[in-house]
């Protein structure tokens, strides 16, 4: 199992101009972990596939990140 | 030989009449990272990858002509009945001087078209890896393009678009083991 | 002429989008994984499917492909509106 997005702490200065955004997080989707696709994976119903924009839920990247937290750019 | 098909792959719906989201668009149409780049890459460089992955650059390289004119459906849309008055306000000003409301190659910058975006080594390694990496280039540009809009309709599309290119570097990294397979052990099915 | 579509227009077209996306999706599949017997069944029998949807929307809409892989109807209506983008 994997998770589909990472998070980090830049570090903030107390010269910078700006009110600082304290977690940052970037996007890790499913083909970094999944070497090689195996057979016989489950399949979204054609019209979900559609949607989705794969036929296969292993595939599948939410965006934007569902748990979005506190004060977390995009 | 290419035949077209007269539907979109996905129903492009825009919700919202807001020209501004046209400009950003652009990018992914005539932009570095964008669907034309990706087409003439893989199109280009199937004819000299190893046969056994050609297939899949020509079955890729087609499916992102298919992709651009979504892109350009959006475009188009945003764009087809707005005012002089409003496309320079929406920042289009300066592409419509030069071409009214026809699309046309170039970045959300006005930077234009250009095949130093993309490349082809003749190595099927650098050219697969550059593949895999210009699929992760261009997730992440419709990750900034979703960031800007709160159009629901277009967001969709958008996130579409997003989900293809995860799927697209699925299938070159795919590639890239079945390049890198000994001849003598299949590691992989 | 401003030419108006029905909604079971839009419904047909979303019904071929989603049996051609599958098959969009098991094709490139099948280029990393030529011996999958079972996706290349179901590629075959999506194929079925999606043959027989294009017959019933072109029989109603006219044709979907040129240059001879589709029928044309008198006068030549691969030409007309609405285009993709349009519609």
């Amino acid at each position: 199992m994997f998770t589909q997005f990472k998070y980090w702490e830049p570090y903030i200065s107390p010269f910078d101009p700006c009110p600082p955004m304290r977690i940052k997080s970037y996007s890790t989707p499913p083909q970094l972990y999944i070497p090689f696709q195996p057979k016989g994976l489950p399949q979204f119903k054609p019209m979900e596939a559609l949607y989705r924009g794969t036929l296969w839920p292993a595939l599948f990247s939410p965006y934007p990140d569902p748990k979005k937290r506190g004060d977390q750019d995009e | 030989m290419w035949y077209y098909e007269k539907k979109l792959q996905y129903p492009v719906r825009v919700s919202q009449c807001n020209p501004m989201l046209a400009k950003f668009l652009i990018e992914q149409y005539g932009g570095a990272d964008g669907e034309l780049a990706a087409a003439l890459r893989y199109l280009n460089q199937r004819y000299t990858i190893p046969d056994k992955v050609a297939g899949l650059l020509n079955d890729i390289g087609t499916e992102e002509f298919a992709h651009l004119e979504m892109i350009a459906t959006m475009v188009y849309k945003l764009t087809k009945d707005a005012t002089p008055e409003q496309m320079k306000e929406a920042g289009l000003g300066a592409h419509y001087a030069d071409h009214d409301k026809a699309l046309f190659f170039h970045n959300a910058a006005g930077a234009p078209f250009t095949a130093t975006y993309f490349q082809a080594k003749g190595d099927p390694i650098a050219d697969i890896y550059e593949d895999i990496a210009a699929e992760e280039k261009a997730r992440a540009t419709y990750q900034w393009l979703i960031n800007m809009s709160d159009d629901p309709d277009i967001n969709d599309g958008l996130k579409f678009l997003r989900e293809r290119e995860v799927v697209h570097s699925m299938r070159f990294r795919e590639a890239a083991e079945i390049l890198k397979e000994e001849r003598d052990k299949k590691t992989y099915y | 002429m401003n030419k108006q579509l029905p909604q079971e227009y839009y419904e047909l077209l979303e019904e071929i989008q989603a049996v051609d996306f599958v098959l969009v999706e098991l094709n490139l599949y099948l280029d990393t994984h030529p011996d999958d017997y079972d996706a290349i069944e179901q590629f075959n029998t999506f194929t079925k499917k999606s043959k027989e949807l294009k017959v019933v929307y072109e029989k109603k809409y006219g044709p979907l492909m040129n240059f001879g892989r589709s029928y044309s109807n008198y006068p030549w209506d691969w030409k007309e509106a609405p285009w993709p983008w349009q519609v």
